[in-house]
């Protein structure tokens, strides 16, 4: 079978706010670049954000300085995130954040008619001795959707070519493991093209969807992570998932952490505002893990209410009406519509739910992936042609645990200095690896292997069963046997989902396809994220074991690396080397 | 309770039908798109866009027992009396006016050369400052109402002045852009961006039927925004 081949200079994959943040520099550099997106872009999930974007603007306060947000964010990552990637971060993004101005994005305002910044959790003044910053620079708390739509619009302002609802199925490589674009399929008409280019730079996002219970769109099934381990690139840190403290009890949806910003907290079923127990200082504003922690103590201690007590409250109605609706008018919309509460009135009932995915592809600060030299451990390589930006990157400045507003920083500034390498990078002249037929045909396997089908199980079936195992075996708190069932019952998914039916094989927007072919990655970031769990013998940050209920720096103060060819895991170093700053020393970490 | 489905395959079918599906609610009141999730559980087939499935990414406008909305944030109890209660079908079509590629998956692309016709983006030929371009509270409140637009169509597929020009006219939710960048302070290209209006369609063809105003899932009044440029347009003739 032959297939088409389209050629770039650059091929991007997803359009979410790191994606088109790339591909926007290299169209405005005047290169062949193309958008490749499942959805239309301004449907990705960046569109949910809520809160705002952390960035030391100095806006609130004159006197901000981007090395507390530095020291926060190395902090808040429980010493795993590397400092040479959060310094270039912090001290970037308030070029990155004012650029989105210019671009048009509707920030709210202060008097002085600048940007406003909220307090967001894990936020201090002068490296944790000058009390909570105000950091978080938002439109209302619709952030995300505003970033997303600005992003979209300059895109279509510099003649980015989009691909929009195409769906990439696989990396294809030469026989050197060099990459040299992707398969991807139109989700309308069902052609399977060879999209060529010397860069393919992976924006795909999260993949929360792995979970039962997640805050994350439909769409986050991890289709970079698993392009990337069925071609044998690793993942760092995948074990990392983060729980955010507020997602509304039962649907899951979102309620962001900038309630608590404006003054929210959280109570128990007793009325008490149960984080002054956990975070004498921070309180309601600590850490997203430690905030999710004690939530799941105060309902395991039988402090939770509703029919199964498995739930707090969020309290907001004391900001009064005004603040409410004029700061956080699609919370009181998403609370009246999910949780049927009016929070003007009343709580919203809220429980941790699985939402961002720290770990990821590892990249230098360019984006670039990096594989190991001895699969699972030894020194850095560049996978040549391949970039991964974007939640689905593990850069890594979240580490453990990431900060709240760090996520649409993270997007903006590494798809921007991916975009910028990559336009450098082409200008002197970037090699295109050439893949041979059978390159592309070994490429064209899966698709072909599900298009071929014949019967066996359901898609749906094997999904819901997917994600009732991550849900109960990997949740916010996490033990060795439970682990060890859990990575068992994954294996037997793995048998399974190889020999799943899918019965729909036609061509015109075939949604059971994609469906299909989603399943294959939850099952690769599932089983990766398991393994990596079960082995990583400690707690830190996001990952907290009753066996190892302690932080363990002599022995995992690093990353961990997952190796998709042996199983196994392996450790990397944590970068403690900025190029401006003093290093920040591993502490206790209280809030 | 029983739900009502267009269906168009174009591989397989030479017309589109309406097919019957029975779903077991268990008296809850789901959304529709939680009802869709059921159907597709007993007959892969169907397709349907959906994304955030919390009403933010427009991905899921459809046609919901006759009136224009989004799947995942209309529950039941709101589609019409009886729905909920499994006494009337939930009937469920693709949105109105444009065509379908496959069951309630309906062809954008009229929608979206639309929006990009008002030139969607900001423009400002001063240089920018070194910080972000100061905006005041007030300045920046006449974007709310405006910037909040998902592009989920629902407006401009119920539109009949849309559903008869549809390359001609622009249709709701393009002008509630077109607006957007008229009412930013830190946008300079006012004139440009009125002269590409004037003329007898692009904006002069809304009747002021306020279909639109009424299907809004964001609760957007694009007539409103229409208004207003009329009425720059009249001032900018005198």
């Amino acid at each position: 079978m032959s297939i088409r081949t389209i050629t770039f200079d650059a091929i991007v994959v997803g359009g979410g706010g790191a994606g088109m943040r790339a591909s926007l520099q290299m169209a405005q550099s005047g290169f062949k670049t193309a958008l490749i997106s499942k959805v239309f872009p301004t449907r990705s999930h960046t569109v949910s954000a809520q809160g705002g974007i952390t960035c030391a603007i100095a806006s609130a306060d004159p006197n901000d300085d981007w090395r507390w947000h530095m020291y926060d964010t190395v902090k808040g990552s429980d010493y795993i995130g590397d400092q040479d990637a959060i310094e270039y971060m912090c001290q970037v993004g308030p070029e990155a954040v004012f650029e989105l101005d210019h671009m048009g994005l509707p920030f709210s305002r202060t008097e002085e008619g600048r940007i406003y910044q909220r307090p967001f959790g894990g936020q201090s003044k002068n490296f944790g001795e000058g009390g909570q910053a105000a950091r978080t620079c938002a439109a209302a708390d619709r952030t995300g959707h505003a970033l997303l739509h600005t992003l979209y619009q300059q895109n279509l302002k510099n003649g980015t070519q989009f691909y929009n609802e195409w769906y990439a199925a696989e990396l294809v490589k030469d026989a050197n493991e060099n990459v040299c674009g992707v398969i991807a399929i139109s989700i309308e008409t069902g052609e399977t093209v060879f999209f060529k280019a010397k860069a393919t730079v992976f924006a795909t996002g999260g993949s929360g969807r792995i979970y039962s219970s997640t805050t994350n769109a439909l769409i986050n099934t991890g289709d970079g992570v698993g392009m990337a381990l069925r071609a044998g690139v690793p993942v760092q840190d995948i074990e990392m998932w983060q729980f955010h403290p507020t997602g509304i009890a039962g649907a899951g949806v979102l309620v962001t952490e900038g309630c608590r910003g404006e003054g929210g907290y959280l109570i128990n079923k007793d009325g008490e505002r149960f984080m002054e127990r956990y975070a004498p200082n921070a309180k309601d504003l600590a850490s997203r893990d430690v905030v999710a922690r004690s939530m799941m103590m105060e309902i395991l201690d039988g402090r939770g209410d509703g029919p199964d007590g498995n739930y707090v409250y969020l309290k907001l109605d004391h900001l009064g009406e005004e603040v409410l609706h004029s700061r956080l008018p699609g919370i009181c919309e998403l609370a009246i519509t999910f949780a049927g509460t009016d929070p003007v009135k009343e709580p919203i009932p809220v429980v941790p739910t699985c939402h961002y995915m720290m770990g990821g592809i590892p990249t230098n600060v360019h984006g670039q992936a990096l594989k190991m030299s001895g699969g699972h451990e030894g020194e850095d390589q560049i996978v040549n042609g391949l970039f991964a930006v974007g939640e689905v990157a593990c850069v890594s400045v979240h580490g453990a645990n990431r900060l709240g507003g760090n996520s649409l920083l993270d997007l903006v500034v590494f798809g921007r200095a991916a975009g910028l390498y990559i336009e450098d990078a082409l200008r002197q002249g970037m090699t295109q690896y050439e893949p041979s037929n059978d390159d592309i045909e070994a490429a064209l396997t899966r698709v072909n292997r599900w298009n071929d089908s014949k019967g066996g199980e359901s898609v749906h079936s094997l999904r819901k069963e997917l994600q009732t195992t991550m849900q109960n075996h990997f949740g916010v708190f996490r033990k060795g046997d439970l682990m060890e069932e859990g990575v068992q019952k994954l294996a037997d998914l793995r048998g399974r989902i190889a020999k799943a039916h899918l019965d729909d094989k036609s061509s015109a927007f075939n949604m059971a396809r994609v469906e299909a072919l989603e399943l294959d990655n939850l099952l690769e970031v599932a089983e990766a994220t398991a393994i990596a769990a079960y082995n990583r013998t400690e707690s830190r940050g996001a990952h907290s074991r009753y066996d190892y209920p302690d932080r363990d720096d002599e022995n995992w103060l690093c990353h961990s690396i997952y190796d998709p060819r042996t199983k196994q895991l392996g450790k990397r170093e944590v970068n403690f080397k900025p190029k401006t700053v003093e290093t920040f020393q591993p502490k206790v970490r209280t809030y | 309770m029983k739900v009502s489905i267009y269906r168009y395959n174009p591989d397989t079918d030479r017309e589109p039908t309406m097919k019957e599906y029975e779903v077991d609610t268990q008296g809850k009141d789901l959304m529709v798109l939680d009802i869709l999730a059921l159907v597709k559980e007993q007959d892969e087939s169907l397709s349907y866009r959906r994304s955030c499935r919390e009403g933010v990414c427009g991905s899921d406008g459809m046609n919901i027992n006759g009136k224009n909305g989004l799947a995942c944030i209309t529950p039941l109890s709101e589609v019409a009396p009886g729905v909920k209660e499994g006494k009337k079908p939930l009937v469920l079509r693709p949105l109105p006016g444009l065509p379908v590629i496959r069951d309630l998956v309906v062809d954008m692309g009229v929608f979206y050369e639309q929006y990009e016709k008002v030139q969607p983006y900001l423009q400002n030929q001063s240089p920018a400052p070194a910080i972000e371009r100061l905006q005041s509270p007030e300045e920046r409140a006449k974007l709310d109402g405006l910037y909040e637009c998902i592009l989920c169509a629902c407006c401009s597929t119920s539109c009949p002045s849309f559903w008869w020009n549809p390359e001609k006219f622009l249709g709701p939710a393009a002008l509630l852009q077109s607006y957007r960048f008229l009412a930013d302070s830190r946008d300079d290209a006012t004139e440009e961006r009125l002269s590409r209006l004037d003329d007898p369609f692009s904006l002069f063809r809304c009747r002021g039927i306020m279909n639109c105003v009424s299907v809004c899932p964001k609760g957007l009044n694009p007539t409103r925004a229409i208004g207003h440029i009329r009425s720059m347009l009249l001032e900018r003739g005198v």
